[in-house]
């Protein structure tokens, strides 16, 4: 065989090329989105904003909470021009790090003030509600925990699934947290230790449910109706109770979304911030198979979804939930 | 993950040192090989050094507070629990298989050979993948010491195949007539020639189990590396996180230091000239359809639920699930990312691939031991440090150059290997022949060594490019926004529990592995031109 070697000079320069053309590219055109939504949900909003702007939008996925601590470690340096959550925790870490620019006034106004934190540096932008999924053929209505702090109960040991792992399970945890103080979320905490399978992922616990391998399991609604909706094959033997009552359990999430204030490109960052939670984006989430409530003034949900205000939700102002305190307390509890 | 210690040439056969080729006294000359090589070793021990300067900054207090607490034990006992059982079920499966593939009358042991190797084809991640789609509630440590014997025995096959083809069966003769039983001339003769197959291949295993994720993770078996993975995604880079990383490198160590022990000195290579004849096949007699039972199960296990599963899941996902614009992609960067760390690894492996032949020596072995050291590191705490590196450093932070770097540091054992081993069969006679006619030394290397050694240089690239493209902790920690890899596409699309639009993914990279596969076992094989 032979082989043609290409000079030296040659293969360095290629390796500096090919090194060289992406660190120039270290700032990619249009702006660059945090992304800790669903990756499909954000992705549908970025390229329909795309196509009615022509402003590019690069997504970097990740999950809540890693994504806050990140922003909050990169600082000043940080890439990130705009930052989408899942829930409002995160956004509360950047907000008290203060690194959020403040939001302009009509773009505020765009989404109710039960939807947004009184300092304005950031939005709602979807919402979600706590449920007790469960599997019909191992519960009865009537067997049903009337309160989240029912399943600290030793009965329901080895019954019941979350994701203590993920943001969303988190974020339920820090609304427990602003309700109850630290004491009691402690104690719960501990008893979910002993009684709670521990899942990655809400799909996953779903998932298990709907294959009776626990009875019921702490998610989100929108797990269901998007199987609901696919196949079923995941959620067929399971049904959601939802808590009400103002019952810590019954913890309706904010998705926020929030400009950096080191971003370079801050008026695009703005108009993409707009038109999510403009009648656009609003819509997505309706027709779309997100299934999160929308939560622009005047927008509808999906209607499959049981309305909003049905679901009496316990007052939180979502400025004051709390992730780092979660953190040290699931950490204490062995959860992490 | 690395391959560092199996196709080791010094580790399978100790002789090979007493024919080196003439080495090089004066370095003057090329006193830039050195350089470049301590550069190379130092930037490997970045990783090193960064969880011990994380340790420093977060204090005594808080690391012991993270170190000594429940969770860790629990986390220790899974690891050693899991070590404990796999690597002796996959030392006596891979026995088993070897000696009825290359030892006994076993009908079509050739095709049964191949059948032993091929579950390395399949990612671990797509393993675990296929293993919860068969049995949902799969999870915990016996399901995953069954699916890690499943992918990963095939590290301890290969070698123990290619020592085994190594005996002199002269050896096995001579014992018998002394009057042992067939068993005890395995137990006394063949067993201690396989002794660093045996180790190598128990090595490699070790440190895959400890620094896979994705199959951990599919089927919830909770292993330093998942907690880790767990503790970045809610703290991205919190001192918890790094603390779980540096007892996960303490693990590393402690297990590599367990082998360099286990390894002996003994020599097993034969004495005297001639070669050694063919070992005689065993019969096994009635025995043979009750053994054809062993590798017939295990292919149907390792390779028959993961490509049974991966056509339901194509099946079922029809047309709908080739997204050919996203897949194409996904392609695009992961042959970007794949050529790109696979051209750079080889260039930082040159010069101590080079001195490792020419001028051998303690410093060189040290320098060369970081490498390997740092190699064996899981990705996940490469990628912490390095995102503790440059978080802060607009310029480098999230770049491809960053990722890359990283790539360069976990396979740089893969590429320098392979290059080592054609380098050696490069003479340095041509070399010096070619300066004494007026070339540069720089020229002399590239035009007439590097030339030479380009078969073993492609081989490396090969290595690391596949290591890349089955890459996922490092790939997602470290890689610039936007980056959509076949590894971190198909774990996104199984985290939503979309696993018909995984099966592509998935399938793609089975497929990219393959070649390699075969080329491993062909490998095995060749040891004595059979």
């Amino acid at each position: 065989m032979k082989f043609t070697v290409p000079s030296l000079a040659g293969i360095a320069a290629l390796a500096a090329a090919l090194l060289a053309a992406p660190v120039a590219r270290a700032q990619p055109p249009g702006i660059t989105v945090y992304n800790a939504q669903h990756a499909s949900l954000t992705k549908a909003w970025a390229s329909a904003f795309t196509r009615e702007t022509g402003i590019p939008v690069t997504l970097r996925n990740g999950s809540d909470t890693e994504m806050g601590n990140q922003i909050v470690q990169e600082g000043a340096a940080s890439p990130a021009d705009v930052f989408l959550t899942e829930n409002s925790p995160a956004m509360a870490l950047v907000d008290r790090a203060k690194l959020f620019a403040p939001l302009p006034a009509d773009l505020l106004a765009q989404v109710p003030a039960n939807f947004r934190p009184s300092s304005g540096h950031w939005v709602g932008i979807a919402a979600r509600s706590t449920v007790f999924a469960y599997n019909t053929k191992k519960l009865t209505p009537a067997q049903l925990p009337a309160s989240l702090l029912d399943l600290a109960d030793a009965k329901w040991k080895g019954r019941w699934a979350a994701s203590p792992s993920g943001a969303d399970f988190q974020a339920i945890v820090s609304a427990l947290l602003e309700l109850k103080g630290a004491a009691a979320t402690e104690a719960w905490l501990a008893a979910m230790k002993a009684n709670a399978v521990a899942y990655r992922g809400n799909g996953t616990a779903l998932k298990a449910v709907n294959a009776g391998e626990v009875d019921g399991a702490l998610i989100y609604h929108y797990y269901w109706f998007g199987d609901q909706a696919k196949t079923g094959e995941n959620s067929g033997n399971t049904a959601l109770h939802y808590f009400r009552h103002q019952d810590p359990g019954a913890f309706v999430s904010l998705s926020g979304g929030g400009v950096l204030a080191s971003s370079t490109h801050k008026a695009q960052a703005e108009a993409f911030l707009r038109w999510i939670t403009g009648k656009g984006g609003q819509d997505i989430l309706r027709t779309g198979d997100s299934y999160e409530y929308a939560v622009g003034v005047g927008a509808a949900s999906n209607p499959k979804l049981v309305p909003l205000p049905e679901l009496q939700a316990p007052a939180i102002d979502p400025a004051r939930l709390n992730s780092a305190t979660v953190t040290d307390l699931m950490l204490k509890a062995g959860l992490l | 993950m690395s391959l560092t210690a199996f196709g080791k040439p010094s580790r399978l056969s100790p002789a090979r040192r007493s024919h080196a080729v003439p080495r090089l006294r004066r370095w003057p000359r090329h006193l830039w090989m050195p350089g470049l090589a301590l550069l190379v070793s130092l930037a490997a021990l970045l990783p090193l050094g960064f969880i011990g300067w994380v340790a420093v900054r977060t204090g005594w207090a808080t690391a012991s507070a993270l170190v000594f607490r429940p969770r860790v034990g629990e986390l220790l006992l899974n690891t050693a629990m899991l070590m404990a059982l796999t690597v002796p079920a996959c030392a006596v499966l891979a026995l088993a298989l070897a000696w009825l593939t290359e030892r006994s009358d076993l009908p079509g042991a050739r095709v049964w050979a191949w059948l032993a190797v091929a579950p390395l084809a399949v990612p671990a991640f797509v393993h675990g993948y296929a293993w919860v789609t068969l049995i949902p509630s799969l999870h915990g440590l016996f399901a995953g010491v069954l699916v890690s014997v499943l992918a990963y025995s095939a590290f301890l096959y290969l070698p123990i195949v290619a020592a085994l083809r190594r005996c002199d069966p002269a050896l096995e003769d001579v014992a018998a007539s002394l009057g042992l039983s067939p068993w005890r001339v395995f137990r006394r003769v063949v067993l201690p020639q396989l002794r660093l197959a045996l180790c190598g291949g128990s090595l490699l295993i070790g440190l895959h189990l400890l620094a896979e994720y994705g199959l951990f993770a599919m089927i919830r078996f909770d292993t330093f590396t998942t907690a880790i993975m767990d503790q970045f995604q809610s703290a991205y880079n919190g001192p918890a996180a790094s603390m779980l990383g540096a007892v996960l490198a303490l693990c590393c160590l402690g297990l590599l230091g367990l082998e360099a022990g286990a390894r002996g000195g003994e020599r097993y290579a034969r004495l005297g000239g001639g070669a050694a004849r063919p070992p005689r096949r065993h019969r096994l007699g009635r025995a043979r359809l009750a053994c054809l039972l062993l590798p017939a199960t295990v292919s149907l296990l390792a390779l028959g639920v993961p490509l049974v599963t991966l056509a339901r899941w194509l099946a079922a996902g029809g047309a709908g699930v080739w997204r050919l614009p996203e897949i194409g992609m996904a392609l695009g960067q992961t042959g970007l990312l794949a050529a790109t760390g696979a051209v750079v690894a080889t260039l930082a492996a040159i010069p101590m691939a080079w001195l490792s032949v020419r001028a051998p020596g303690r410093l060189q072995r040290a320098l060369e031991g970081c490498n390997y050291v740092v190699g064996s590191l899981p990705g996940v705490v490469v990628a912490l440090a390095l995102v503790a590196a440059t978080v802060q450093v607009r310029a480098l932070y999230q770049t491809v150059a960053t990722i890359v770097l990283a790539y360069v540091l976990m396979f740089l054992p893969r590429a320098m290997l392979s290059l080592r081993a054609s380098i050696a069969q490069a003479p340095a006679e041509l070399e010096q022949a070619a300066t004494s006619l007026g070339r540069s030394p720089a020229r002399a290397l590239w035009t007439v060594t590097i030339r030479l050694a380009a078969p073993g240089a492609a081989a490396g690239m090969a290595l690391v490019a596949l290591g890349i493209t089955n890459e996922l902790t490092a790939t997602q920690m470290l890689a610039p926004s936007g980056t959509q890899t076949l590894a971190t596409t198909f774990w996104a699309y199984t985290g939503e529990i979309d696993y018909a639009s995984a099966a592509p993914y998935a399938l793609l990279m089975v497929l990219f592995s393959l070649p390699m596969t075969w080329l491993l076992h062909a490998q095995s094989r060749r040891a004595t031109g059979r």
